[in-house]
């Protein structure tokens, strides 16, 4: 995001994810605008229903389509995603972009081997043979750690530990050496020990393959280990970007404030209480008017003329950093510095 | 009763369930060695964390105490009360002072049932009748976990999952328990509800005195709650102390391992030195069929032939404070940085079973 | 495998076995006597005796029950009849012809009026249910929905008088429904049940409809349809080979579960059309205080839901690795 000379490899311009259902529209995401660079990674960070999936499904053109509105321009290398017919985008998906998924056993097929997932992607995108995808299937597994590939890829999803799916499930992401990979909260539902393996995996793969990351997760933590920018979304929007260490070492958004303190860290003064952020996040159905962090923000009174709650915050973004709020500098320095302090260190 | 007596007391705790199998006759061909011999005490008004893996133990090790399961072997026992194999009436008086918290608000609530059915269903049962009545208590015991008493007669639907959580917290308290046993409460929440939640439950504890049993997988909300944690793995517990010798001075590999594994939100400069991290290779074991002598030895980069003989005991090690117990023949030391070769993929024959 | 049908067919048997017993004991709770029926006007002890022991009936309750159950697997000696090779289900009280030869006689028909329909219903109901989870909350959707709540609702005594009046009689489309062994003539065996079959499915596809319509439904909405689109999989092959798989267990189930129901005796269809199948042989075999008969058509009744029940479970295990047969 901050280097000019390089074109984005993706670019998201005004993003506006609508559902329609029986109780009214959802507004999922609700004006979404970011880059990503080839080889980098970005880190969205959100809670759940802040529209961080949402997002990400809709670049694939996942979402049911029937139902969804979907304003804005999705660029993946010159190409227009949004407007791409199904059968652009199926040529696309798997191929130049893939996508990894947080539960690894209800996202592989338990009626068909590892083996047989991997090889059709491949077979599907490059046209090869059966037995040339199969040796391309066990490569694959063994590129991501899975010990004796060739016995293992013809296994079913319910023979391998939860490690070991998710490590399958890279390897058919990445089977057609893909340009984009998004990853939705792949190591949440794992332990720390293999989150910590599962993160080194990625972090090679992309040395290898320069493959531009998109990784969504709630973790601030998993965050500063894997991300070169992040983007904070709350509520459908974008609150807070910036690069990793500008986000995680001085947050410029009450939220992510709020976020990195009411992390319970390992060096956390064990007798101080945690310092959690009230109330709940929003309903997406019947949003807050203005700012929509505003009716959990201890900071909104702090605002002149109760602007938080008509008035949204515009995100004005320099060099890639920027933030969504009403409070002025001078008064984010003055509140924020010695909470940022204590969190981000 | 004398008051070295601790509340809860569980030694050689084990908990095998059994395989069944074989032809042409079904019978049981093996066990999953879910529990194997945990030693230790809550004394009151204690909070002991329970921390390791997915497949550890720990779940189970909390349905144990609790008696939703029954003990294969060893012995719990409650202010020295033996009820390891209590009946359903012998066991009646003391499950109102052992309460449990679940894992996920969605589920553990019943959806027909209004709060104030929900949190004065435990009354019920036990035929208690507080002074002003149940309906009074329920609206005093809303008002202790930051609920509105006024939502007495809202449904479980109408709340968000933090608020769920809150409305089994205060279940737990109407029948003023001594001791709590919390299966990773927080752990399916969103990341800014689960301090309210761990701030709550911290506030119980002090306030009223009670023990918790808190059982995650997240080591520094363990870390946060708990005065003593026990690390478990595969079946057993492999370090106990309290907090912080264990996370200042952790002697055994896979605690110092684990530890090293967790993200933590902070962003070094170039060059500038980052935390130790050893990484694990392979997966844990099957509990069915565990390593012999150690359980964590196939993991471990010191292993040697005494451990694949010799199950080391949970002893205090030399360099040990009293009451920081480990299970290790080669624990660590805080001063010599852990030595973790190369990934040993092909080598690890657990991981290639 | 090997040991799952073994395990299988053993237990089979077993319930069979308890089956027969209570259909037995059931039979003589009620107070009648099959000797007395055969034995008719003028009769006298002597001849009532006689009859007893021709029709094996001159035993205990226990002790008739036995040499039932050894006829069945060894044959037995009857001192009215001779010998009967096993499987030896005995001879009718109503008309002295063995029980197994009416059986046999009768099966034919019974099993191509139960797989015909199957065939149809399963084709149609699977077909529409299909559509319907393709076009979800669309027109067709809705219209398959109606249609398979008025199908359910429908009785085969009703459909099938009315089917008759109209297409048989009044505008002449179909014959008439009759049996005539496929053997003997082929188009008269197809178009004599042609009508049985396509009341009955009328019946059944609404079920299928509806079935194959939320499993399908659910199993798109699964995490793993999702990865496949992901990967770039057209709608078509998604549709197919990963939703329809998913879906096909339960279905597969219910329909094991209907065709043994069917061969078991389809009694009102049989009745309502007068085929000569296995449905009506059981009520006249009631009717008749025939014992032998009784149990025979039981017998066979429960052993093919027994039967299909074992082919279901084995269909399952193919279709969803996870399952293990043991």
């Amino acid at each position: 995001m901050t280097s000019t000379d390089q074109q984005p490899f993706l670019s998201v311009r005004d993003l506006k994810v609508h559902f329609s259902t029986e109780d009214g529209i959802v507004k999922a995401v609700d004006g979404l605008s970011f880059d990503l660079l080839k080889g980098k990674t970005l880190g969205i960070v959100g809670e759940s229903g802040s529209g961080k999936s949402v997002t990400n499904l809709a670049i694939l053109g996942l979402h049911d389509r029937d139902r969804t509105a979907i304003e804005g321009e999705v660029v993946l290398d010159d190409k227009e995603l949004l407007t791409a017919s199904e059968r652009e985008l199926e040529r696309l998906r798997g191929n130049k972009m893939s996508m990894i998924f947080q539960d690894a056993l209800a996202s592989l097929s338990p009626y068909h081997t590892i083996g047989k997932q991997i090889s059709e992607t491949y077979r599907k995108h490059t046209g090869a043979s059966k037995s040339q995808a199969r040796a391309r299937a066990i490569e694959m597994l063994r590129r991501v750690g899975i010990p004796q590939p060739e016995v293992r890829v013809d296994d079913y999803p319910h023979q391998f530990s939860g490690g070991m799916r998710q490590r399958a499930m890279i390897a058919m992401a990445l089977v057609c050496d893909p340009e984009l990979l998004i990853a939705d909260e792949p190591t949440t539902a794992l332990d720390v020990t293999v989150q910590a393996q599962i993160m080194d995996l990625l972090k090679d793969l992309q040395q290898e393959f320069g493959t531009a990351i998109i990784f969504i997760t709630h973790d601030l933590g998993v965050i500063a280990d894997i991300a070169d920018d992040v983007l904070v979304m709350y509520g459908g929007r974008c609150v807070e970007r910036g690069t990793k260490k500008e986000v995680l070492r001085s947050p410029q958004h009450p939220y992510t404030l709020g976020l990195l303190s009411s992390m319970p860290s390992l060096d956390h003064p064990v007798d101080v209480p945690l310092n959690p952020i009230p109330g709940s996040p929003p309903s997406l159905l019947n949003p807050p008017t203005g700012c929509r962090f505003h009716p959990r923000c201890t900071f909104a009174e702090k605002v002149e003329g109760g602007l938080c709650s008509t008035e949204q915050p515009p995100l004005e973004v320099t060099n890639g950093r920027g933030s969504a709020c009403h409070l002025t500098a001078d008064q984010r320095a003055e509140y924020f510095s010695d909470l940022a302090g204590s969190a981000a260190n | 009763m004398s008051s070295t007596t601790p509340l809860l007391d569980v030694s050689g705790l084990t908990k095998h369930f059994p395989i069944k199998g074989g032809f042409p006759i079904r019978r049981t061909i093996g066990a999953v060695q879910a529990v194997d011999g945990l030693d230790f005490q809550v004394a009151e008004g204690e909070s002991l964390g329970l921390v390791g893996e997915s497949g550890c133990g720990k779940s189970t090790t909390g349905r144990l105490i609790t008696r939703l399961l029954e003990p294969t072997g060893g012995r719990i026992s409650y202010r020295g009360q033996d009820i390891t194999h209590a009946g359903r009436k012998q066991l009646a008086p003391i499950r109102s002072e052992i309460q449990m918290i679940f894992q996920d608000p969605y589920a553990s609530l019943n959806p027909r049932q209004t709060v104030g059915k929900i949190i004065s269903g435990p009354m019920e049962i036990n035929d208690i009748n507080p002074a002003g009545g149940r309906e009074a208590r329920v609206r005093e015991l809303l008002e202790i976990v930051g609920l509105n008493p006024e939502h007495y007669n809202r449904f479980p639907h109408e709340f968000s999952g933090g608020q769920r959580q809150r409305i089994g917290v205060a279940r737990a308290l109407a029948l003023e328990p001594k001791l709590i046993v919390a299966d990773e409460p927080v752990s399916a929440l969103d990341v800014s509800i689960q301090a309210q939640v761990v701030n709550l439950l911290q506030k119980v504890q002090r306030d009223l005195g009670i023990a918790f049993v808190f059982i995650a997988h997240d080591l520094a909300v363990v870390r946060h709650f708990s005065q003593r944690v026990a690390v478990m793995y595969l079946g057993r517990i492999v370090e106990i102390a309290d907090r912080d010798d264990l996370y200042g001075n952790p002697r055994h590999p896979y605690t110092r391992a684990l530890l090293s594994a967790v993200p933590e939100a902070t962003v070094r400069d170039e060059g500038e030195a980052g935390p130790e991290r050893i990484r694990l290779v392979g997966d844990v074991p099957s509990p069915i069929n565990p390593p012999s002598g150690c359980r964590f030895r196939t993991r471990c980069w010191k292993a040697t032939e005494k451990c694949a003989t010799e199950a080391p005991p949970l002893v205090q090690v030399e360099g040990n404070k009293p009451g920081h117990l480990t299970a290790c023949h080669y624990p660590e030391t805080a001063d010599v940085p852990a030595t973790v070769p190369a990934p040993r993929l092909a080598k690890d024959p657990e991981a290639a079973a | 495998m090997f040991r799952f049908l073994v395990r299988r067919v053993t237990g089979a048997l077993v319930i069979l076995l308890i089956i027969s017993a209570i259909t037995f004991w059931l039979f003589y709770a009620v107070p009648r006597d099959p000797a007395m029926m055969s034995c008719g006007k003028n009769c006298t002890p002597e001849n009532l005796a006689q009859i007893r022991k021709n029709l094996g009936i001159d035993h205990s309750i226990p002790v008739q029950y036995w040499y039932w159950l050894k006829g069945v697997f060894a044959g037995r000696d009857y001192a009215g009849y001779g010998y009967c090779d096993a499987p030896c289900f005995g001879y009718s009280f109503a008309n002295n012809v063995p029980v197994f030869d009416t059986i046999m006689d009768r099966l034919p028909t019974t099993l191509s009026l139960a797989f015909g329909a199957a065939a149809v219903f399963l084709v149609l109901g699977v077909g529409a249910g299909m559509l319907a989870a393709l076009k979800q909350g669309k027109f067709l959707d809705k219209a398959a929905s109606s249609a398979s709540l008025l199908g359910s609702s429908l009785q085969i005594y009703f459909v099938g008088y009315i089917a008759m009046y109209y297409f048989v009689a009044q505008l002449g489309w179909l014959d008439q429904p009759s049996w005539t062994p496929f053997t003997d003539d082929p188009v008269a065996w197809f178009s004599g049940l042609l009508l049985p079959w396509l009341v009955l499915a009328i019946i059944f596809t609404a079920n299928y409809t509806r079935m194959t319509r939320s499993q399908l439904v659910e199993q798109l909405s699964e995490d793993y349809v999702r990865t496949a689109r992901a990967k770039g999989l057209s709608r078509a092959n998604v549709f197919f080979r990963f939703a329809w798989r998913g879906a096909m267990g339960p279905i597969v189930t219910v329909f094991g579960i209907d065709l043994g129901t069917l061969i078991g005796g389809a009694i009102i269809t049989e009745q309502t059309f007068s085929l000569p199948g296995i449905g009506r042989l059981a009520v006249k075999s009631v009717d008749q205080s025939d014992l032998p008969m009784l149990l025979g058509v039981t017998i066979l009744a429960a052993g093919a839901i027994v039967f299909f029940n074992i082919i279901v479970d084995a269909v399952y295990a193919l279709i969803d690795p996870r399952i293990r047969l043991a």
